[in-house]
C-alpha cells in the first residue's frame, strides 16, 4: 500500500486538490481528497512540492510487442517514414505474412487481422521501462505490420513477470494501415501496390466479412445439404474487431477517411492528424463526430546543406509550421482527441513534443486529458484509467513542476500500485530503474 | 495571430467560387463549335449559359466581364490524364486490376488541377494507368479548384474503366520474375505477350458473365419473393458486369492496328462496346472498323516513335480518323501538355486541313461526346454549362493566353488577380522558410528529430 500525503492532486475528472492525500491499495486508488487518513501500514510519499498526475496513456503504441515497428506513421509515402528497426527475427507476426505473392484480395495479403496484441505482449521488452521513465503508465498497443496489423491491447506498463498481469482490456480495436512503405508493397511485393489497391482491398475483405456473416449464421441455423462455409481467420479477426483506427494526416486523407468509415459501417478512430490544424479538417472531423489520435512525431523539415526548403510547397512549409496547432484547433472545433507518440515516446521527447502543442496554443489541462481521461473514454475504459479517482486502477506518476515542462523531473511513478522511482539520470532523456526489480509494492 | 490569417484566408478561399453570379461577357468574338463563331456577348446566369448573341438583354444587376479583342471558346476536355491521383497511378501488381477505384484516390488539391484549369482545361477524364490489360476504374472530373474530391465529380458522368494492349500490359516482368528486390523469389506478371493480353481479357469476361448470370439468377429468385443468400460481391468483375451492362464505358489504351481489330473482335463476342480507343496511333489504319464499331479515338498530336510500337504514328491521324467516321478528339496524357492543348488542336489544321471549329471540337466537343457529357459541356450553346475559356487572342496559336475560366458560371481562374498575387505569395513563402530554418538552428541542427523511440 502506498500513500501520498500533502501533494498538489491533478485528478482530471475533478478539481484540483491544492493539498491531498492518494492512497492506493491492492492495485486500486483506494483514497483520494484534502482529508484522507494514512493508514498505519502504508508505505509514504511525502508530497510536500509534488504534483500527483494520473499515469499518461499512449493511444497508440507498439510497446510491449519486441521487433515491431514503432508505433507507425499514418503515412506520406515514404516522406518521414522510419527504417524499420532491426530483428524482424524475433518478430513473431513477421512469421505469419504469406511469403508469396499475392494475386489478389482473396490471398488476404498483408493481413494478420486475427492476431491480438495482448497474445503477443513480452515483459522484457525493454521499451517498457523507458516509456514508464515519462510517465506513460499505459499503452494501447497494436501490432501494426501490413494493412490490417491486428487487433490492441490496453496493457499497464509495470514490470510484471506474466504479461497477463499487464493487459487491461483486450481487443479493442482493429489496426488499419494504408501506406505501402515498410511492408513490401513495391516492387514483387503483389497486390495490392498502390493506395487505390489497398483501399479496394480493405473494402473487399469488409464486403466479404458481410457475407462471411450471413453464410455462416445460414449454415449454424440448418447445415444439413448446404455447402459447409470456408473458415477465414482473417475474416473472423474483422468481425471480432469492436472499432478501426484509419490512418488521416492531410486534409484529402481526413476526408477520404471520413467517407471511408461511413461506408465501412465500422466504429472508427482516425489517427496521424498532420494537419488538422487546417480549419476544414477540424470542421469535416466535428461534422462526422469520429474521434482522432493526433501523433505527436509533429512533421519536421528536412536539415542538412542538400536540402532547399523553398522547394517544398507552401502547404508543406506550412504545415511544418503549423501541425503542432492541430490540438488547439480540434479542440476549439469540440473535436474528441487523444496524443499519441508515434515513437515519440523517451521521456524528455514527450515533453519537447507536447510543448509544441501547448504554444500553439494548447492548455496545460486539456493536453493532460488528451493523455490520460479522453483516451480512456476513446476505448471505453474511462471507468478504470484515465483519471484519479476511488476504485481506478493505481496508475500515477508524481512530478517536481508542471508534468509538460522541460525542467520537470518525474519523481515515481505507480503501476498497478507498484512504484517506480526513475533513475537519477534519466532526465537525459531515456531509462529508469525500478527501486526493487519487479517495483514496490 | 498567424492561424487566425491562415483561418480567415482559407475560409475567403473556400467562399470564392461557391455562388455563380450573373455575368455577362461583352465584346467577345465567341467560338461556339456548333453554330460557327459570333461577335457579342454570352449572358451567363445559375452556371449555365443563358443567351449568346450580338445583341443580349442584359439583366440587371449581372457583373460584366468585357473582353473586347478577345476570345470565348468552350472548356477544354481532356480525354486523358493522371493529375488529381494520390498514391499511385498503377496497380501494376495484378493482370486484371479493375477492383481499384480512381475515385478513392483524387486528390483535389495537386496543384496540376490549377495548372490545367490555367491552361483552359474545366474537365478531364482521370484514367488509371496501363499496366494491366484491364485496369482500374475511371472519372471524369471538373476542375473546381478549391472544392473537395466529392465536389470535384462531374456528376452524372458515366464512370469508366481503363483497358490497355500492347507493350504495357504485356511488358515481361513487371513486376519482374525472379528474385525481386526483397530477396524473395516471386513469379513474374502474365501476360508476357500479346496473345497472353487478349487472354486475360477473354478470361476476365468469362467471369464476368458467370458472375451476372449468379447475379441476376439470384434477383429473379428475389423478385419470385424468394430469400436466398445474395452471392459474394466481387469487386474485380462488379465493373466488368457494368460494362457487359452498358453502365461503364471502356477506355483502352492501344497502339497497334491489330490490337485494336482484336479488342472490337473480343467486345463483340461478349457484347460489350469500346467506348474509346485512347493512343490508337494506327487508328487512321482501321478508322472504319473504329467507327462501325461506335468507338471514339482520342489520340495525341504529333508525338510518336518513342517505342517500337509507336513507329507508324502520323500526325494526320486525328484528321484521317475523323474524316472516316470516328470521334476524335485529342488528349494530353501529361500534366503539361494539358495546359495547351488548344495548340494541339491547332495541329490538326497544319496536317490534314481541318477547319477551326474542326480543329477546336478535337478538345472540346468530341471529347464531350465520347465522355457521353455533351448534352452538358463541350460547346457554346444555350442551356449548357458555363464552362467558358477567355483567350487574349485568337486560341488556335501559340500567342494565345488563357485570361479567365469559368465553370459552371463561376470564375476559377484569372490570370490578372494570379499574376498580381504572385509578389505577395512569394514574400510569404520566403518568410515562412526563414522562418522555418531559424527554428532549425534553434534547436541545434537537430532537423528531423523527434525520433522514433529505439
Amino acid at each position: 500500500m502506498i500513500a501520498i500525503r500533502n501533494a498538489r492532486i491533478v485528478t482530471v475528472s475533478g478539481p484540483v486538490l491544492a493539498k491531498g492525500t492518494v492512497v492506493v491499495r491492492n492495485g486500486l486508488i483506494e483514497a483520494v481528497g484534502e482529508n484522507v487518513a494514512v493508514p498505519a501500514d502504508a508505505t509514504v510519499v511525502e508530497g510536500d512540492g509534488l504534483t500527483v498526475y494520473p499515469g499518461l496513456i499512449d493511444a497508440l503504441s507498439t510497446v510491449g510487442i519486441p521487433g515491431a515497428a514503432p508505433a507507425a506513421t499514418a503515412g506520406r509515402g515514404g516522406r518521414g517514414g522510419a527504417a524499420t528497426p532491426a530483428t524482424p527475427a524475433v518478430n513473431p507476426l513477421a512469421a505469419a505474412a504469406p511469403a508469396a505473392r499475392s494475386m489478389g484480395p482473396e490471398d488476404r495479403p498483408q493481413t494478420t487481422s486475427w492476431v491480438i496484441a495482448a497474445d503477443e505482449i513480452q515483459p522484457t521488452d525493454r521499451r517498457i521501462e523507458t516509456v514508464r521513465a515519462g510517465g506513460i503508465t499505459t499503452a494501447v498497443t497494436f501490432p501494426t505490420r501490413g494493412i490490417f496489423g491486428g487487433q490492441g491491447s490496453i496493457i499497464d506498463l509495470g514490470a510484471e513477470e506474466k504479461a497477463g498481469a499487464m493487459v487491461v482490456e483486450s481487443p479493442v480495436g482493429q489496426y488499419i494501415a494504408l501506406g505501402r512503405g515498410g511492408f513490401g508493397g513495391g516492387m514483387g511485393g503483389g497486390f495490392p501496390g498502390a493506395l487505390m489497391g489497398v483501399i479496394a482491398y480493405v473494402r473487399q475483405v469488409y464486403l466479404d466479412a458481410d457475407h462471411y456473416k450471413l453464410v455462416k449464421e445460414a449454415y449454424a441455423k440448418n447445415p444439413r445439404g448446404m455447402e459447409r462455409p470456408q473458415y477465414d481467420r482473417a475474416l473472423e479477426g474483422v468481425i471480432d474487431s469492436k472499432r478501426i483506427l484509419l490512418p488521416a494526416n492531410r486534409l484529402v486523407e481526413i476526408d477520404r477517411m471520413i467517407h471511408f468509415a461511413a461506408e465501412l459501417r465500422q466504429p472508427t478512430i482516425l489517427y496521424g492528424m498532420h494537419e488538422a490544424y487546417r480549419p476544414e479538417a477540424a470542421e469535416l472531423l466535428k461534422k462526422a463526430g469520429l474521434p482522432v489520435l493526433v501523433s505527436l512525431h509533429w512533421p519536421t523539415p528536412p536539415a542538412g546543406p542538400d536540402v532547399h526548403l523553398d522547394e517544398e510547397s507552401m502547404r508543406q512549409l506550412e504545415t511544418y509550421d503549423q501541425a503542432p496547432a492541430a490540438a488547439a484547433a480540434l479542440q476549439k472545433a469540440g473535436v474528441k482527441f487523444a496524443f499519441y507518440s508515434d515513437g515519440v515516446d523517451a521521456p524528455r521527447d514527450l515533453q519537447r513534443a507536447v510543448k509544441r502543442a501547448l504554444d500553439a496554443g494548447l492548455t496545460r489541462e486539456q493536453a493532460l486529458r488528451a493523455l490520460t481521461l479522453t483516451p480512456a473514454e476513446i476505448y471505453g475504459v474511462a471507468d478504470r484509467l484515465g483519471s484519479i479517482e476511488k476504485g481506478k486502477i493505481g496508475n500515477l506518476v508524481v512530478t517536481k513542476g508542471d508534468i509538460f515542462e522541460n525542467s520537470t523531473r518525474v519523481e515515481v511513478v505507480i503501476v498497478d500500485g507498484k512504484k517506480y522511482t526513475p533513475a537519477s539520470d534519466s532526465s537525459g532523456g531515456r531509462g529508469m530503474t525500478a527501486e526493487a526489480p519487479g517495483g514496490e509494492q | 495571430m498567424r492561424t487566425k490569417i491562415v483561418a480567415a484566408l482559407a475560409a475567403a478561399l473556400l467562399a470564392l467560387p461557391l455562388c455563380a453570379e450573373t455575368i455577362v461577357i461583352r465584346n467577345a468574338t465567341i467560338m461556339t463549335v456548333t453554330h460557327g463563331t459570333v461577335k457579342g456577348s454570352i449572358v451567363v446566369k445559375d452556371g449555365k449559359i443563358a443567351d449568346i448573341g450580338e445583341k443580349v438583354m442584359e439583366p440587371a444587376g449581372a457583373s460584366i466581364i468585357d473582353a473586347g479583342g478577345q476570345y470565348v471558346i468552350p472548356g477544354i476536355i481532356d480525354c486523358h490524364s493522371h493529375i488529381a491521383v494520390d498514391g499511385g497511378v498503377n496497380e501494376g501488381s495484378v493482370s486484371v486490376s479493375s477492383m481499384v477505384d480512381i475515385k478513392d484516390v483524387i486528390n483535389p488539391e495537386d496543384i496540376s488541377i490549377y495548372r490545367a484549369l490555367a491552361g483552359g482545361v474545366t474537365s478531364a477524364n482521370i484514367l488509371h494507368g496501363s499496366a494491366n490489360s484491364i485496369g482500374g476504374q475511371t472519372l471524369v472530373l471538373k476542375m473546381r479548384w478549391g472544392k473537395s474530391a466529392e465536389q470535384m465529380i462531374f456528376e452524372g458522368a458515366t464512370p469508366g474503366i481503363k483497358f490497355a494492349l500492347g507493350e504495357n500490359p504485356k511488358r515481361a516482368g513487371n513486376p519482374a520474375g525472379g528474385r525481386g528486390a526483397t530477396g524473395t523469389t516471386v513469379q513474374a506478371r502474365y501476360p508476357a505477350t500479346r496473345m497472353g493480353v487478349e487472354d486475360t481479357i477473354r478470361e476476365a469476361f468469362t467471369e464476368a458473365k458467370a458472375y451476372k448470370a449468379e447475379w441476376d439468377a439470384y434477383n429473379a429468385a428475389v423478385a419470385r419473393g424468394e430469400h436466398p443468400i445474395p452471392p459474394r460481391k466481387d469487386l474485380k468483375l462488379e465493373p466488368l458486369k457494368e460494362v457487359l451492362e452498358g453502365k461503364r464505358y471502356v477506355h483502352c489504351h492501344s497502339y497497334r492496328a491489330d490490337e485494336i481489330l482484336m479488342l472490337i473482335r473480343v467486345a463483340d463476342e461478349f457484347g460489350f462496346k469500346v467506348r474509346t480507343f485512347q493512343h490508337v496511333l494506327e487508328g487512321y489504319k482501321v478508322a472504319k472498323e473504329i467507327a462501325a464499331h461506335g468507338a471514339g479515338g482520342s489520340t495525341f498530336s504529333d508525338w510518336w516513335d518513342y517505342k517500337v510500337e509507336a513507329a507508324d504514328a502520323i500526325p494526320y491521324n486525328a484528321y484521317l480518323m475523323m474524316k472516316n467516321g470516328v470521334i476524335s478528339s485529342l488528349n494530353s496524357d501529361d500534366a503539361e501538355l494539358m495546359r495547351h492543348l488548344n495548340t494541339e488542336a491547332a495541329k490538326t489544321m497544319k496536317y490534314g486541313g481541318a477547319t477551326e471549329t474542326e480543329a477546336l471540337a478535337m478538345v472540346t466537343l468530341n471529347p464531350a461526346r465520347q465522355l457521353g457529357i455533351d448534352k452538358r459541356v463541350g460547346s457554346i450553346d444555350v442551356g449548357k454549362d458555363a464552362d467558358l475559356v477567355i483567350y487574349d487572342k485568337y486560341p488556335l496559336s501559340d500567342y494565345a493566353k488563357v485570361q479567365k475560366v469559368l465553370i459552371d458560371g463561376a470564375v476559377y481562374f484569372d490570370r490578372d488577380k494570379e499574376v498580381s498575387a504572385q509578389a505577395a505569395k512569394m514574400a510569404e513563402k520566403e518568410k515562412l522558410v526563414e522562418k522555418l530554418k531559424q527554428q532549425q538552428q534553434a534547436q541545434g541542427g537537430r532537423g528531423g528529430r523527434g525520433g522514433r523511440g529505439q
